[in-house]
C-alpha cells in the first residue's frame, strides 16, 4: 500500500475506533472506583450483552490495534529524535509520542494476556475479571508497571489525538494547535487520573471478596 | 598599537572536517585574532588567508559554500553552536566560545561544511513546484490574486532552499524517504497562486505517495528553525486538510 494511505489509516484507527474504545474502557473501569464490585460487573455485563460481539471485538478492537501496533513500531523506528539539539515541548512530545506507543504496546499484550486470553482459555469468568485485577494490583511491583502502562497509554492517546487533528488538516493555524493541545492534556490528565483512581479501587477488599467468595462456592462444590 | 590591542584577543573555533565524501570525519581546532563584528564567514576567510590550526600546524584550508553574506541565499547553512542556521548571519559576538562549526549532516557532506542539497530541488522538482504559463501561443494575463492572499503568500516565496528545516526534522533521516518541510511549504505557496491553483492536484498527488506529507511526525522543530520564519507548521497543516479534501473527493468521484 502506498506510504500515503497506510499512515493515514494508521491515523485514522488510532481514534476511531481505538481511542473511543479506549474512552469507553476507561469508563467501564471507573465504575469499580464509583460504585464498586456491581457497577464494574453491570459494565461488563454492558458490554458483554451486545450482540455480534465477536464481531465488533475483531472488527473494532483486535484488527485495528494490531495494524496501529505494528505500524507504529515501524513509524518509532524511523524516528531519528533530536532532543538534546531542539529542547522544545513539542520535540519532546514527539519523543514521547514514540516512546509510550512502544510501551503501550507492551503494555497491552501483558494485559490482553492477564484477562480476556485468560477468558478465552477458560481460566476466569467474566465475573472474576474485577478479582483477577485485584491479585495484580496488591502486588506492588505490578501496580507500578500496570501505573507505567496506564499513563503511556492516556498520553498516547491524548497526544495521538493532537496530532490526528494536525494529520487531517482539522487544526490549521498556530492559535487552533495551542488550543487543542490545551484540550488534549487536559484529556490525558483526565483519563489518567481515571484509571489510576480505578486501579487503587481494585485494590479494595470487596474486590478480594468475591474471589474468596467463589473459592468457598468452589470449595463446596468440590 | 590598535592593531596590538585586536591581536591580543582570540576566537577560538572547533570545525568537523572531513576530506571526502567517503572519509572519516574529525575535529580541529581553530585559534583566530578577534575583529570586531565579525561572523563566521569572516572566520572561515581568515582561515583560508592563514589556514593554520590551533596547534601552529599547515594545514588545507577549510572548504564551505556561500554566496549573498546576507541571509537570503541558503548556501552557507551549517550546524553552528549545535543550531542549523547561516553562517553569515552567525554573528561571533553573540556566540558561545568555543565556536563549534559542523556540516548539516542530514545532506551528503562533500567536503568539510559542502553540503549537497540536491534532495532539496528534486523535491520542488517532484512537486512541480512552479506555475506552467507555456504554450504554443500567448495565453493572456491570469486571474488576479487576492492583495490580502498576496501577503502571506509572499512569506512563503521567501523560502531558499537553505535545508534548515530538514536538518532540524527528526523524521528526515537515512530511514525515512521524507520530502522535508520546505517543498510542502512550496506546495502551499504554489496551489495559493490563481494560474497555480489550476494544477494544484498535480501537487497534492505528489505529496500523496510514499516519503510525501505522511512523513511528517509533528516535532514542530521546521518552525522554529526557519530562519526566514515561515509558517512551516501551518503550511503542513494546510497541506493535510488540502490533500484529507483531495483524497476524499477522488473516492467518492469514482
Amino acid at each position: 500500500m502506498n506510504g500515503y494511505y497506510s499512515r493515514k489509516l494508521h491515523s485514522l484507527l488510532g481514534v476511531i475506533p481505538l481511542g473511543l474504545f479506549f474512552i469507553e474502557h476507561a469508563l467501564t473501569n471507573f465504575g469499580a472506583f464509583e460504585g464498586g464490585l456491581a457497577r464494574f460487573n453491570a459494565g461488563v455485563k454492558l458490554i458483554n450483552d451486545l450482540p455480534l460481539l465477536w464481531l465488533l471485538e475483531w472488527g473494532l478492537i483486535y484488527l485495528p490495534l494490531i495494524y496501529h501496533g505494528v505500524f507504529g513500531l515501524y513509524i518509532a523506528y524511523q524516528a531519528k529524535p533530536n532532543n538534546g539539539r531542539f529542547q522544545y515541548s513539542r520535540n519532546w512530545r514527539y519523543l514521547f509520542q514514540r516512546i509510550t506507543g512502544v510501551i503501550t504496546f507492551v503494555y497491552i499484550i501483558w494485559h490482553v494476556y492477564e484477562t480476556r486470553i485468560q477468558l478465552a482459555l477458560g481460566n476466569i469468568t467474566h465475573e472474576q475479571l474485577g478479582s483477577t485485577m485485584h491479585d495484580i494490583f496488591v502486588q506492588p511491583g505490578l501496580f507500578i508497571l500496570y501505573l507505567i502502562g496506564v499513563v503511556s497509554a492516556s498520553f498516547h492517546f491524548a497526544n495521538g489525538l493532537w496530532s490526528f487533528f494536525v494529520s487531517w488538516g482539522i487544526t490549521v493555524g498556530p492559535r487552533a494547535q495551542r488550543v487543542s493541545s490545551y484540550i488534549c492534556m487536559t484529556l490525558f490528565v483526565l483519563v489518567s487520573v481515571m484509571l489510576v483512581l480505578s486501579m487503587i479501587a481494585f485494590r479494595g477488599a470487596e474486590f478480594q471478596e468475591a474471589t474468596a467468595w467463589l473459592d468457598t462456592v468452589k470449595s463446596v462444590l468440590s | 598599537m590598535a592593531e596590538q590591542t585586536a591581536s591580543t584577543k582570540k576566537v577560538k573555533f572547533i570545525i568537523t572536517r572531513q576530506d571526502s565524501p567517503e572519509s572519516a570525519p574529525y575535529a580541529e581546532e581553530f585559534e583566530l585574532p578577534y575583529r570586531p563584528g565579525m561572523n563566521v564567514i569572516s572566520a572561515l576567510m581568515e582561515i583560508q588567508r592563514n589556514p593554520q590550526n590551533a596547534k601552529g600546524e599547515k594545514v588545507a584550508p577549510v572548504c564551505w559554500e556561500s554566496n549573498c553574506l546576507e541571509e537570503v541565499c541558503g548556501a552557507c547553512s551549517m550546524v553552528i553552536n549545535g543550531k542549523p542556521r547561516q553562517a553569515c548571519a552567525a554573528l561571533v559576538d553573540k556566540l558561545e566560545q568555543p565556536i563549534r562549526v559542523q556540516p548539516m549532516r542530514t545532506f551528503p557532506v562533500v567536503r568539510d561544511l559542502v553540503i549537497d542539497r540536491s534532495r532539496m530541488f528534486n523535491a520542488l522538482k517532484r512537486v512541480k513546484a512552479w506555475i506552467p504559463i507555456d504554450g504554443t501561443y500567448d495565453l493572456g494575463p491570469g486571474p488576479r490574486m487576492a492583495e490580502k492572499k498576496r501577503q502571506w503568500a509572499y512569506e512563503l516565496s521567501k523560502c531558499m532552499t537553505c535545508g534548515v528545516c530538514l536538518e532540524a526534522c527528526p523524521n528526515v533521516n537515512d530511514k525515512s524517504d521524507f520530502i522535508g518541510p520546505a517543498a510542502i511549504s512550496q506546495v502551499r505557496l504554489f496551489n495559493a497562486h490563481p494560474t497555480g491553483e489550476m494544477n494544484a492536484d498535480e501537487r497534492l498527488d505528489a505529496l500523496m505517495d510514499d516519503g510525501g506529507i505522511e512523513g511528517c511526525g509533528n516535532s514542530q522543530n521546521c518552525v522554529r528553525s526557519c530562519p526566514k520564519g515561515i509558517p512551516l507548521t501551518t503550511s503542513i497543516a494546510e497541506i493535510n486538510k488540502q490533500t484529507t479534501k483531495h483524497l476524499f473527493k477522488k473516492w467518492l468521484s469514482v
